[in-house]
C-alpha cells in the first residue's frame, strides 16, 4: 500500500497506518507529512476537555452525529491514560460512540498517552495531521481528563471546548487556576440535574476577569438525550469565524507553529544526546557524578558539545 | 446473650490457649496458609466463639422465623410446611419445542416453570431484525408475538402452575402476553401466579441485556407495579437480582449490598410515583446467587433478610410484615462450574444446594453439569433436580428451620456481611443512589476490581479450582451436547410472515400509535401494551415504538 | 523501544457477559498492551472498521450466546474483503464447544480460548503469533 496516495484518496487504512507509525516516530512517516503537510490547516480542530465523568466522549458522539446531519465529516481522536508501570492502557472511549463505527464519513482513533504528560500523547499532533490530510471537515480531540495539567490541548486545537458538569462546586475553584483560561468554549453537561445553573452562574463569574474580545459562551447540555447539542455546534462554528474574522486564527497558529518547531528541536536533539550511542558514556558518567569524582554540570555540557559540535 | 463476665474470662482462655497450645502446635506444624479467606475473600478466623458474637441480641438480631426482623426465614414453619419451589429455568429454540420441555419437567416433579428467553426477545428484537441473524433461539425460547407464547404454554393450565419469566427491558411486552395467553384459557388475571425479572439497574451492571435509558425504564417498572397491584395481585412483580452481579465476579458482600441497593432505587420510583409502599413491596422478590463457600453463602441470605427487613421499616417506613421480608430466588452459581471434568460440577451443585437451603431460600434453580460447555442436555436437567429432592428428602436439612443460627461462626459471618453491604449501600447513598453509582461506573468497577482479583488468584493456584488448576486430568471433549437447530431463525422468521399476513394490520396500527401517545405522555403503559398484544403486534414492533420515544441506552464502561 | 501490542476486545452478537471480556482486557493492559474496549452488542461491521480505525494487531472476540459459528467467520471474511486479514491475529474466547473448535479454525480464527484458559495462555499466544512487527 502506497500510504501518502492511500491517504489522499481517503484509504481510512492508510490513516490508520500512519497514525501507527508516528507514535513509533517512524521516518517514513514523518517525511510522508512533511511532504503533505501543505494539505493540512483546512480541518476545524476542536479540543475536547473537562473532568473525568463529565460526559466528554458521548457529548462527542452527539457532536459528530449533528455535523454529520450536515453531510460534513469527522474525524475523532480519543487519549486515554497509559499505565506508568505496565506500559498497558485500557482505550475506553469508543463505547459510546458505537453508532459512528460504520459511518463512512467517521473516523475514530484512540491513543494511550505513552508516557507523555499534558492530556495529550506525543503523537496526537501527527495523528492530527494526519486525519486534516485525509480531508476531515472537523477533527476532535478528546484529552485524557484527568484535572488540571491538561493544556496541551491549546497548542493542538483551534477552539478549545471545555466540558462540566453541575454540581462540580469546590472543585471549579480548584481548577480555575491555569485551566479555566484554556476554554474558549463551556459546556454543562447532564443540565437536566440540580445545581445546572448555579454551575453556570459560577462559570460566568470567573469569565468575568477574561478580557479578551472573545467573551467564553457557557452552554447548558443534555448530550445523552441530545438537548443543546445543535448551540453548541452553532457556537464551535461561531468560534472559528471569530478566529478567521479576527486575524486571530494565524496568530493562534503561528504561536502553535512556533511551539512546535521548538518541541521537535528539543525532541531530536534529546535523541541525540541521550539517544543509543551514548548510554554507555551516560552510565560512566553518572557513576563518577555519584563518586562525586565529576559534578552533573559539567557532564551534561560536555555530552551536548560533543553531539553538536558547539 | 453472654454475660459480661463470661465473656471476660472467655476472651482471657481463648488467648491462653491460643498462646499456648495453638502456638506449640504451629511452632511444630504450621498451618497450611499464612491467610485463610472465605470464597469471597474476607478472612477468616482459626475459631469463633462467643467473643466474636458478643454483642448478639436473640430477639433483636434473630427473632423467630416469619418474625421481624426474619433473619432465621421468612415463613413460621419454612420447609416443614412444604418444600422450596423446585424451579428450573428452561427454553430454547422454538416455543413448541420449549412447550415439550416444560410438560416433561413438570411430568419428573418440578412444582413451577421458569422460561428463558433468547437474546433477540430479551433486547425487543423480533427473530427477523438483522441483529437477530445467528441468535434465535440459542440461549432461550425466540417469542416474537402472542402467537408463539399461546404455543409456549400449551396444554399448560395457567391457573395451575407458577411461571417465572427471566425478561427485563421488554417485561411488560412479555407479562402482556401471559395475561392474553391467560384469557384465552378462561383465566382471569387474578388467577395468574408467577414473576417477571423485571430488573433494569443489574442489567446496566452486568448482565447486559438492556434498551431503554434508566428514566424511562423506571416508569416501565413502576406502570407495572402499580397495574399488577389492582389487577393481577398474585403475581411477583420484579425479582431484584443479585445473581448475574455475582457471576459477573462481585462478593457475597456485594451481591447483597449492590442488589438491596438496587431495590430501595426501585422502592424510591415507586413512591415516588405516589404509590403507597405497603401496597406493592409485598409483591417484590429477590433473587440470588449459591456458591461454594458453604458458611458463607447461608450467612449472606441470613443478613440480607435481616438488611432489607431493617430497610423496608426504618427507611421506607412499612407497616405491613409482608413488606419487610425478603423472600428470594436461588440459582447456583453458574461461573463456579468448570468446562474441565463436568462431572465435578454435580457435587459443587450438591454443596451449592445445601447453601440455598439452608439459607431459606423460596424456590431454586439447581444447575446442570454441562452448563460450562452448552445448554443442559435433559439427562443433565434430570440429575440437577434429583440434587434438590435428595436434598429434600434425604439430607434432614429441611426437617427443623434454620438450623445452623447460633453457630459462632455462621452469625458472626451474617454480621460482617450485614455491615459490609450496609458500608456499600452509605456510600451509594452518598453517589446519589443505585442509577447515578452506575452511571458513574461505581458499581461495575467495584465488581470488576473483586472478579479480577479472583482471576489473579486462580492464575497464581492461591486459590484452587479442582479439576482447573489442580488434578487435571487429560479428557477427550464431551459428547452428545445440545444443538440448537440451526432452522430455528427461518422458522420464526417465517411465523412472523404468516403473523403479520394474518392479523388485522389497520388495527394493530392503530393500537401502536395509541402507544406511543401514551409513551409520550405519563400514563400507565400496560394496558396499551396489553391491546397491541391481544391484535398480534410483535415484540419487535411494541419495543419498536418504544425505542422511538424513549431512546436507547448506552452503556457506561470503567475497566 | 518497540511500539505496545494494540488489541481490539469486542464483543460480537448480543449477550451481556462481559466478564470474560473484562478480565482479558485488563490481563493484556497488565502485560503491557493497549486495548481497545468495544463494548457489547457489535456487529461484525462495526468490528471490523474500528479494527481498521485502530489499526490493532490482534482482534479478540468474546462470545457467549451461542452465535459464534455465525458471527466469528464474519469477522473474518469482512477483514479479508478489506484487506486487513494480513496484518490481524484474530482470536475468539467464550463458551465455544470444542467440537466448533476446529471449523471456526479452518475459517481463520488463530485460536479459541474456552473458560478456564489462564490470561497468560492467551497472553503467551498473542505475542508469539503476532502477523506484523512492532
Amino acid at each position: 500500500m502506497n500510504l501518502a496516495e492511500g491517504l489522499m484518496n481517503k484509504d481510512k487504512r492508510a490513516a490508520a497506518r500512519l497514525i501507527t507509525m508516528i507514535e513509533s516516530n517512524d521516518s517514513e512517516a514523518i517525511s510522508i507529512l512533511s511532504m503533505l503537510y501543505k494539505h493540512t490547516g483546512r480541518a476545524h480542530v476542536i479540543g475536547i476537555t473537562g473532568p473525568p465523568g463529565a460526559g466528554k466522549s458521548t457529548l462527542t458522539d452527539k457532536l459528530a452525529k449533528e455535523i454529520r446531519k450536515n453531510g460534513k465529516t469527522v474525524g475523532i481522536i480519543a487519549v486515554d491514560p497509559t499505565s506508568p508501570f505496565t506500559g498497558g492502557s485500557i482505550l475506553g472511549d469508543r463505547v459510546r460512540m458505537t453508532d459512528l463505527y460504520t459511518d463512512s464519513g467517521v473516523f475514530i482513533r484512540s491513543m494511550g498517552t505513552r508516557g507523555h504528560l499534558g492530556g495529550l500523547s506525543k503523537a496526537t499532533l501527527g495523528a492530527v495531521k494526519v486525519l486534516d490530510i485525509y480531508g476531515f471537515d472537523y477533527i476532535f480531540i478528546e484529552t485524557v481528563g484527568v484535572g488540571q495539567s491538561e493544556v496541551d490541548i491549546v497548542k493542538a486545537a483551534d477552539t478549545v471546548l471545555m466540558v462540566m458538569v453541575p454540581g462540580l462546586g469546590d472543585d471549579i475553584q480548584a481548577i480555575k487556576a491555569g485551566i479555566m483560561e484554556i476554554g474558549d468554549l463551556f459546556a454543562i453537561n447532564k443540565s437536566d440535574r440540580e445545581g445546572a445553573d448555579r454551575t453556570k452562574v459560577e462559570i460566568e463569574m470567573m469569565l468575568d476577569f477574561n478580557h479578551s474580545d472573545w467573551r467564553p459562551p457557557v452552554l447548558q447540555v443534555v448530550a445523552t438525550e441530545n438537548k443543546g447539542v445543535d448551540q453548541l455546534l452553532e457556537m464551535l462554528h461561531k468560534h472559528r469565524s471569530y478566529l478567521e474574522n479576527s486575524g486571530m486564527l494565524i496568530k493562534k497558529r503561528r504561536k502553535n507553529s512556533e511551539t512546535e518547531i521548538i518541541d521537535l528541536i528539543q525532541n531530536s536533539l534529546m535523541k541525540r544526546v541521550i539517544g543509543d550511542g551514548n548510554q554507555l558514556e551516560i552510565h560512566k558518567m553518572a557513576e563518577a557524578v555519584a563518586l562525586r569524582q565529576l559534578d552533573p554540570y559539567t557532564a551534561s555540557d560536555k555530552l551536548i558539545k560533543k553531539m553538536i559540535n558547539l | 446473650m453472654f454475660e459480661k463476665g463470661k465473656l471476660e474470662q472467655l476472651k482471657k482462655s481463648k488467648s491462653d490457649w491460643n498462646e499456648g497450645k495453638v502456638e506449640k502446635t504451629l511452632s511444630k506444624f504450621p498451618e497450611r496458609k499464612q491467610q485463610f479467606v472465605t470464597g469471597s475473600n474476607e478472612k477468616v478466623d482459626r475459631l469463633y466463639s462467643p467473643e466474636e458474637v458478643g454483642d448478639l441480641d436473640y430477639e433483636r438480631d434473630l427473632g423467630f422465623p416469619g418474625e421481624y426482623p426474619f433473619t432465621r426465614g421468612v415463613q413460621p414453619t419454612m420447609y416443614r410446611g412444604k418444600f422450596w419451589t423446585m424451579r428450573q429455568y428452561a427454553g430454547f429454540a422454538t416455543a413448541e419445542e420449549s412447550n415439550k420441555r416444560y410438560k416433561y419437567l413438570l411430568e419428573q416433579g418440578q412444582t413451577g416453570l421458569s422460561v428463558a428467553f433468547d437474546l433477540p426477545t430479551q433486547i425487543g428484537y423480533d427473530s427477523d431484525h438483522q441483529l437477530s441473524e445467528g441468535e434465535v433461539g440459542k440461549v432461550g425460547v425466540a417469542i416474537d408475538s402472542l402467537k408463539d407464547m399461546e404455543i409456549l404454554f400449551d396444554g399448560i393450565p395457567l391457573d395451575k402452575v407458577s411461571t417465572s419469566m427471566t425478561i427485563n427491558a421488554p417485561a411488560s411486552v412479555l407479562l402482556a402476553m401471559y395475561i392474553a395467553v391467560g384469557e384465552k384459557q378462561g383465566v382471569s388475571s387474578d388467577q395468574l401466579r408467577g414473576t417477571i425479572q423485571n430488573d433494569i439497574l443489574k442489567e446496566y451492571i452486568a448482565r447486559g441485556t438492556y434498551i431503554f435509558p434508566t428514566a424511562p425504564s423506571m416508569r416501565l417498572i413502576t406502570d407495572i407495579f402499580e397495574f399488577c397491584s389492582k389487577d393481577v395481585p398474585n403475581w411477583n412483580t420484579i425479582s431484584i437480582s443479585g445473581y448475574h452481579i455475582r457471576e459477573a465476579g462481585s462478593s457475597a458482600i456485594q451481591e447483597v449490598a449492590f442488589t438491596l441497593a438496587n431495590g430501595i432505587a426501585y422502592v424510591e420510583a415507586a413512591v415516588k410515583a405516589g404509590l403507597d409502599v405497603d401496597t406493592f413491596a409485598p409483591r417484590l422478590s429477590f433473587f440470588f446467587n449459591a456458591h461454594n463457600d458453604l458458611l458463607e453463602e447461608v450467612a449472606k441470605f441470613r443478613a440480607a433478610r435481616r438488611l432489607w427487613a431493617k430497610i423496608m421499616k426504618e427507611r421506607f417506613d412499612a407497616k405491613s410484615p409482608k413488606s419487610m421480608q425478603l423472600k428470594f430466588h436461588t440459582q447456583t452459581g453458574g461461573s463456579t462450574l468448570t468446562a474441565q471434568q463436568p462431572e465435578n460440577n454435580i457435587v459443587r451443585v450438591a454443596i451449592q444446594t445445601l447453601a440455598a437451603v439452608l439459607g431459606g431460600t423460596q424456590s431454586l434453580h439447581t444447575n446442570s453439569k454441562d452448563e460450562a460447555l452448552a445448554l443442559p442436555t435433559e439427562d443433565s436437567v434430570r440429575v440437577a433436580l434429583r440434587t434438590q429432592q435428595i436434598v429434600a428428602h434425604e439430607s434432614g436439612v429441611a426437617e427443623t428451620i434454620d438450623p445452623l443460627a447460633g453457630s459462632y461462626y455462621v452469625e458472626s459471618l451474617t454480621n460482617s456481611i450485614e455491615a459490609g453491604a450496609m458500608a456499600y449501600i452509605e456510600k451509594i447513598d452518598l453517589l446519589g443512589g443505585a442509577p447515578e453509582a452506575i452511571e458513574k461506573g461505581y458499581i461495575q468497577k467495584e465488581i470488576m476490581d473483586s472478579s479480577y482479583e479472583y482471576q489473579k488468584q486462580v492464575e497464581s493456584n492461591e486459590r484452587i479450582v479442582v479439576g482447573m488448576n489442580k488434578f487435571q486430568i487429560k479428557e477427550e471433549a464431551p459428547k452428545g451436547l445440545l444443538r440448537v437447530d440451526p432452522t430455528v431463525g427461518e422458522l420464526q422468521k417465517q411465523k412472523i410472515r404468516n403473523i403479520k399476513a394474518e392479523r388485522n394490520n389497520t388495527v394493530v396500527e392503530e393500537k401502536l400509535a395509541k402507544l406511543k401517545v401514551a409513551a409520550e405522555g405519563t400514563e400507565n403503559l400496560m394496558p396499551y401494551i396489553i391491546d397491541a398484544v391481544k391484535e398480534y403486534a410483535t415484540l419487535g414492533e411494541i419495543c419498536g415504538v418504544l425505542r422511538e420515544v424513549f431512546g436507547e441506552y448506552q452503556q457506561s464502561v470503567i475497566l | 523501544m518497540a511500539r505496545p501490542i494494540r488489541v481490539l476486545v469486542a464483543k460480537p452478537g448480543l449477550d451481556g457477559h462481559d466478564r470474560g471480556a473484562k478480565v482479558i482486557a485488563r490481563a493484556l493492559r497488565d502485560a503491557g498492551m493497549e486495548v481497545i474496549y468495544t463494548g457489547l452488542r457489535q456487529t461484525p461491521e462495526q468490528i471490523v472498521q474500528a479494527a481498521i480505525q485502530e489499526d490493532v494487531d490482534v482482534v479478540a472476540l468474546s462470545i457467549l450466546s451461542g452465535a459464534h459459528n455465525h458471527l466469528l467467520p464474519k469477522v473474518v471474511d469482512l477483514l479479508k474483503s478489506e484487506e486487513v486479514y494480513d496484518d490481524m491475529l484474530v482470536i475468539g474466547g467464550g463458551v465455544i464447544p470444542d467440537e466448533d473448535i476446529q471449523g471456526l479454525k479452518e475459517s481463520g480464527l488463530a485460536g479459541i480460548f474456552t473458560p478456564g484458559t489462564p490470561t497468560q495462555v492467551t497472553i503467551d499466544f498473542i505475542k508469539e503469533n503476532l502477523k506484523r512487527e512492532l
